[in-house]
C-alpha cells in the first residue's frame, strides 16, 4: 500500500488523462502504458491481454461521444473493467441447513492458510455470530497444530486437532482415505458435540502439482462435503498464480478466495488473474497479521487502490467504527463554524489514531500518498503533537488566539515547550500548521467542496480525479447511508 | 445542523479526511524540518529514474527490424516467456533489446542463435560469486535467515542445517528468533530435534535480540562451528519489524565482530515483482548477501532474481525443491535459466 501504489497505473492514466482528442493511435498508446503498468502489478500476461481488448473496444466505442474529455473516458472504461473483472462483491458464505457449516481452507505453502483460518473465525464470532471450531487437518508442517492451537487460544475457541504421528489404530485401518479426512471427520463430530455451528478446516499447505497432497484434499472434500472450500493466495504471488489457482480450482472447485499480506506494497495484481481464470470471487483480503486484519474484498476499492486512487469509502467506513458520530458532528459544527481550537485538533488526532496505523490510512486517502512520498513514517509522529497540545493549559487549547495573537503569546510557547519537553520552534510550527488548518477549514465552508479547497491551497493531487468526476462527498456518501437520513425515509 | 442539503454523515467524512489531512500536513512540515531525523535516502527513487529511460520503443523497433514473419514471432513468444517468468516488464524489454543489438551488429541470425544469445546473457548475469556459504575465519559463522512471512525461512533453515551437518564433523547451532508467530519456535525445535542439532529458544513474545544474545554467547563458549538465527517473518514495508533485525545483527556483532558471516534472504519463487522491494529493504538493514529461492519445485520460474542480482547485486545462493531437509541444492545458473526459458 501506501506510495508504491501510486506509481504504476496511475502514471499511465494520467498520460491518458492529459491527452487533447481521443483517437485510435492514442488509444494505442495509452494502453501499452496500461499493459505495462498492469505487468508491473504482477497481472499474468493472457488477463492482460483480454482486459486491453475489452477496454480498447469500449474505448473506440465512445470515440464519437462529444462534449466528455476524452482521458476521463478512458480513466472511466479502465477503472469500470478492472471492478467489473474483480467483481461482484460477494462475502457470502454457504450455510448448511442441519450440521454445522463446513469451510475448508486450501493454498500453497505459506500464503496464510492458518492465519487466516484464525482471522475468518473471529470475523464468524464477531460479525456473523457463530461459534467456531478450528481443526487442524495439517499434518504436514512441523508444529502447524500447535500454531492453529495458540491463534484459537487467543480467540477464545475450540481446536479441534489429533496426534500427527498416531496411528490409524485398529479401526482406523479398515477406514479407506486419508488421515487428514479422518481427522476433518472427527472435528466435524467434535464440533456437533459441542454445540458449534461451524467448522473451520486448515489443511496442509502443498504446491498444486503434488498429486499425493492434492488427492487428499480432494478425499477430505468428498468425504465432508464442505459448503466452503476457500483458496487462500498470497497477494505478492507473480505470474504464477494464474496457474496455482486454476490447478486448485480444477481439482477442487473452489467457492472463494481470501487474498493475504495485502499491507505490504505489493500491488496485488493477482486478485485480478485468480478471477480471471477461476471465475471465483475473491471474498476477503488479509491486511496485517493481528487477528483482526481480515477485510471484506470490494472489487471497487482493490481497482482504486491499483489505479492508485487511494481507498476513501474503506476509511469511512473504518471511520464509523471508531468515530462516536455525536462528537463528531459537534466537532464538524464548530469547525464549519470557524470556532475550531486545539482540542478539537487533539481530538481529531487521537481519531486518527484509532483508524489504524498512520501509514495505512494516510495511504487510503487519495493523493495523500504521494503527497507522502519519501516521508518515513514510523507511527509515532503524532506522539509529540500531542505532547505539545496536552501541555496546554484548557484556556489556550479553547482559545488559540491565547497563543497566537495575545501579547502573553510567546512566553506561553515558551512554557508549552518545554512542558512539552521540546523546542518553542516546534511549538510555532505546530501553531502555524493549526492557523493553515483553519484557513483549509474556512476555505471549505465557503467552497463546500473539498476538491476545489485543495486546489485552492495548492496542494496538487491531494484529492482524486475519480472516474466520472465523480465528487468526493458523493462517492463516500453512497456508501455510508446516514442514520438520520435512514430515520426520515422511515417516517 | 440545519436540515440542509449536506447530510451529518458528509460533515463526518470531511471531519476524518481534514483530520488525516491535518496530520499528514503535520509530519510533512516536522519531516522537512528535521531532515536529519529517521531520513534513509531513497535508493529506489533514482534507480527507477533511471530505469525509466531504457523503456519504451524498443519492442516496436525490433518489430521493424525484424519485419514480420518468423522472426517476429520469435522476438514474441521470447519477450512473453520472460514476462511469464517474472522477469518483469523493465528487465525483459532490457533483454529483448539486448537481442536487437545483437541482430543489428548481424550476430544474431536465426532463431537458435537469438535463443543462445539470451540464454548465455542470462547466465553471465546470474552467475559469477560460487554459491558457497561465507566462513568466518574463526568459528562460529553467523548465518542470519530473513524473509517475509510464508517464505520459507524456517524449513530453509533445516535444509541449510542439513547441508551443514552432513559431513558429520561440524556443530550447528540454532537460533529461535521468531518468538512472534505461534509456534514458530515449536517448528523449528521440532527439526533441530530431527536434525540432531541443538537450539537455543525463547519463549514467545520474548525479545528476539535477547535469543541471539544468548545463542551467541553459547556458539562461542560451546565452540560451535556454525550459528543458524532463524528471524521472524515480516513484510519489508513494516518498518519497526525491519529495525528488529538490525537490532539482532547489532547484537550478534557485539559477541562476534565480524558478524554475520552471512545473511540469506528466503525468496518464495512465486513472488512477481514485489521481491525487488523486499530484498531492496531487507538489504537497507542487514548486509543480505545472498538469496534461497525457496518452492522452485512448482510451476513458478523465480525469474525476479535475475532483476535482484542486476540491480541490487544479490547472488542466489541456494535453491529450494521441496519440504525435506535434504530438499536444498546449491544454485546451478545454467540450469536455472535453462528452466527459466522453457
Amino acid at each position: 500500500m501506501f506510495d508504491q501504489l501510486t506509481d504504476g497505473l496511475s502514471g499511465a492514466i494520467s498520460r491518458l488523462v492529459s491527452r487533447g482528442k481521443l483517437t485510435e493511435a492514442n488509444i494505442d498508446e495509452g494502453l501499452r502504458e496500461v499493459r505495462k503498468a498492469l505487468l508491473e502489478a504482477d497481472v499474468a500476461l493472457p488477463v492482460i491481454k483480454d482486459f486491453i481488448d475489452k477496454v480498447k473496444a469500449k474505448a473506440v466505442g465512445q470515440l464519437q461521444i462529444e462534449g466528455v474529455d476524452p482521458g476521463q473516458q478512458i480513466v472511466k472504461v479502465v477503472n469500470d473493467e478492472l471492478v467489473a473483472l474483480m467483481g461482484p462483491i460477494d462475502t457470502r458464505i454457504r450455510e448448511q441447513g442441519n450440521g454445522p457449516t463446513i469451510i475448508m481452507m486450501v493454498g500453497l505453502q505459506g500464503a496464510g492458510k492458518t492465519t487466516s483460518c484464525g482471522k475468518l473465525a473471529k470475523y464468524l464470532v464477531e460479525k456473523k455470530r457463530r461459534k467456531p471450531v478450528l481443526v487442524a487437518a495439517d499434518l504436514q508442517r512441523p508444529a502447524a497444530i500447535d500454531q492453529l492451537k495458540v491463534l484459537g487460544e487467543q480467540l477464545g475457541l475450540p481446536v479441534y486437532s489429533e496426534d500427527p504421528n498416531a496411528s490409524k489404530g485398529l479401526t482406523g485401518i479398515f477406514k479407506r482415505g486419508s488421515r487428514a479426512a479422518e481427522v476433518c471427520k472427527n472435528g466435524v463430530k467434535f464440533a456437533t458435540q459441542a454445540g458449534c455451528d461451524t467448522v473451520i478446516l486448515d489443511t496442509a499447505g502443498r504446491l498444486h502439482i503434488d498429486d499425493d497432497l492434492m488427492k487428499e484434499l480432494r478425499d477430505v472434500k468428498e468425504r465432508l462435503e464442505p459448503q466452503n472450500i476457500f483458496l487462500v493466495v498470497d497477494a505478492m504471488t507473480g505470474q504464477d498464480a494464474v496457474k496455482s489457482a486454476k490447478e486448485f480450482n480444477d481439482q477442487l472447485a473452489v467457492d472463494g478466495v481470501i487474498l493475504t499480506k495485502l499491507d505490504g506494497d505489493a500491488r496485488g495484481g493477482a486478485a485480478l488473474s485468480i478471477k480471471a481464470v477461476t471465475g471465483k470471487t475473491i471474498k476477503f483480503i488479509g491486511t496485517g497479521e493481528k487477528l483482526d486484519r481480515l477485510e471484506e474484498f470490494h472489487p471497487d476499492r482493490m481497482a482504486s487502490r491499483v489505479l492508485g486512487m487511494g481507498d476513501i469509502v474503506s476509511l469511512v467506513e473504518k471511520a464509523k467504527e471508531v468515530v462516536d458520530e455525536k462528537r463528531a458532528e459537534r466537532s464538524a459544527t464548530r469547525l464549519f463554524e470557524g470556532r475550531w481550537n486545539f482540542e478539537d485538533f487533539l481530538e481529531q488526532l487521537q481519531t486518527v489514531k484509532k483508524l489504524g496505523p498512520l501509514k495505512q490510512v494516510m495511504g487510503m486517502i487519495p493523493g495523500v500518498g504521494q503527497l507522502m512520498k519519501g516521508v518515513d513514517l514510523q507511527g509515532d509522529e503524532l506522539k509529540p503533537i500531542e505532547a505539545v497540545i496536552t501541555s496546554m493549559t484548557k484556556t489556550e487549547r479553547k482559545h488559540p488566539d491565547l497563543l497566537i495573537s495575545h501579547r502573553t503569546a510567546g512566553s506561553r510557547r515558551r512554557r508549552i515547550a518545554s512542558g512539552a519537553g521540546t523546542t518553542v520552534n516546534e511549538v510555532n510550527a505546530l501553531i502555524k500548521q493549526f492557523k493553515v488548518m483553519k484557513k483549509l477549514v474556512g476555505e471549505l465552508t465557503r467552497g463546500n467542496k473539498l476538491g476545489q479547497l485543495m486546489t485552492q491551497q495548492g496542494i496538487e493531487d491531494m484529492l482524486p480525479r475519480l472516474p466520472g468526476g465523480r465528487a468526493l462527498g458523493k462517492a463516500a456518501g453512497k456508501h455510508l447511508p446516514s442514520k438520520k437520513d435512514k430515520k426520515r425515509a422511515k417516517r | 445542523m440545519q436540515d440542509g442539503a449536506v447530510s451529518p454523515q458528509t460533515w463526518l467524512i470531511a471531519l476524518v479526511v481534514v483530520g488525516v489531512v491535518v496530520a499528514a500536513l503535520a509530519i510533512l512540515l516536522l519531516s522537512r524540518r528535521k531532515p536529519a531525523r529517521q531520513r534513509i535516502t531513497d535508493p529506489h527513487e533514482a534507480l527507477r529514474a533511471a530505469l525509466g529511460k531504457t523503456r519504451g520503443g524498443l519492442m516496436d523497433g525490433l518489430r521493424r527490424l525484424l519485419g514480420g514473419g518468423l522472426d517476429e514471432d520469435i522476438i514474441d513468444s521470447l519477450e512473453e516467456i520472460l514476462l511469464r517468468a517474472d522477469i518483469g516488464v523493465t528487465a525483459t524489454q532490457r533483454l529483448i533489446g539486448g537481442l536487437k543489438e545483437g541482430y543489428r551488429a548481424g550476430n544474431l541470425k536465426d532463431q537458435a542463435q537469438v535463443l543462445e544469445f539470451l540464454k548465455t546473457g542470462l547466465k553471465e548475469k546470474l552467475g559469477g560469486e560460487a554459491p558457497k556459504l561465507r566462513e568466518a575465519p574463526k568459528p562460529p559463522t553467523v548465518v542470519i535467515v530473513a524473509g517475509v512471512n510464508g517464505s520459507g525461512k524456517t524449513t530453509s533453515v533445516a535444509k541449510l542445517t542439513h547441508l551443514l551437518t552432513r559431513g558429520g564433523e561440524k556443530k550447528v547451532l540454532l537460533a529461535a528468533c521468531d518468538t512472534f508467530r505461534a509456534a514458530a519456535v515449536e517448528q523449528l525445535a521440532t527439526w533441530a530435534g530431527r536434525l540432531g542439532v541443538d537450539i537455543v529458544r525463547g519463549q514467545t513474545g520474548a525479545d528476539p535480540a535477547a535469543v541471539a544474545h544468548d545463542a551467541c554467547e553459547k556458539a562461542l563458549k560451546q565452540g560451535y562451528d556454525y550459528l543458524v538465527i532463524d528471524t521472524a517473518g515480516r513484510l519489508h514495508t513494516d518498518k519497526n519489524l525491519m529495525r528488529e533485525l538490525e537490532k539482532i545483527a547489532r547484537v550478534g556483532k557485539k559477541h562476534i565482530p565480524d558478524s554475520p558471516h552471512e545473511v540469506l534472504l528466503v525468496l518464495d519463487a512465486t513472488t512477481g515483482q514485489n521481491a525487488v522491494r523486499q530484498a531492496k529493504e531487507f538489504l537497507e538493514v542487514l548486509p543480505v548477501s545472498g538469496i534461497i529461492l525457496a518452492k522452485l519445485d512448482g510451476t513458478a520460474k523465480g525469474g525476479i532474481v535475475v532483476v535482484i542480482r542486476e540491480e541490487l547485486g544479490i547472488p542466489v545462493k541456494f535453491v529450494g525443491l521441496g519440504e525435506q531437509p535434504t530438499d536444498m541444492q546449491p544454485f546451478d545458473a545454467g540450469v536455472f535459466v535453462d528452466g527459466l526459458l522453457s
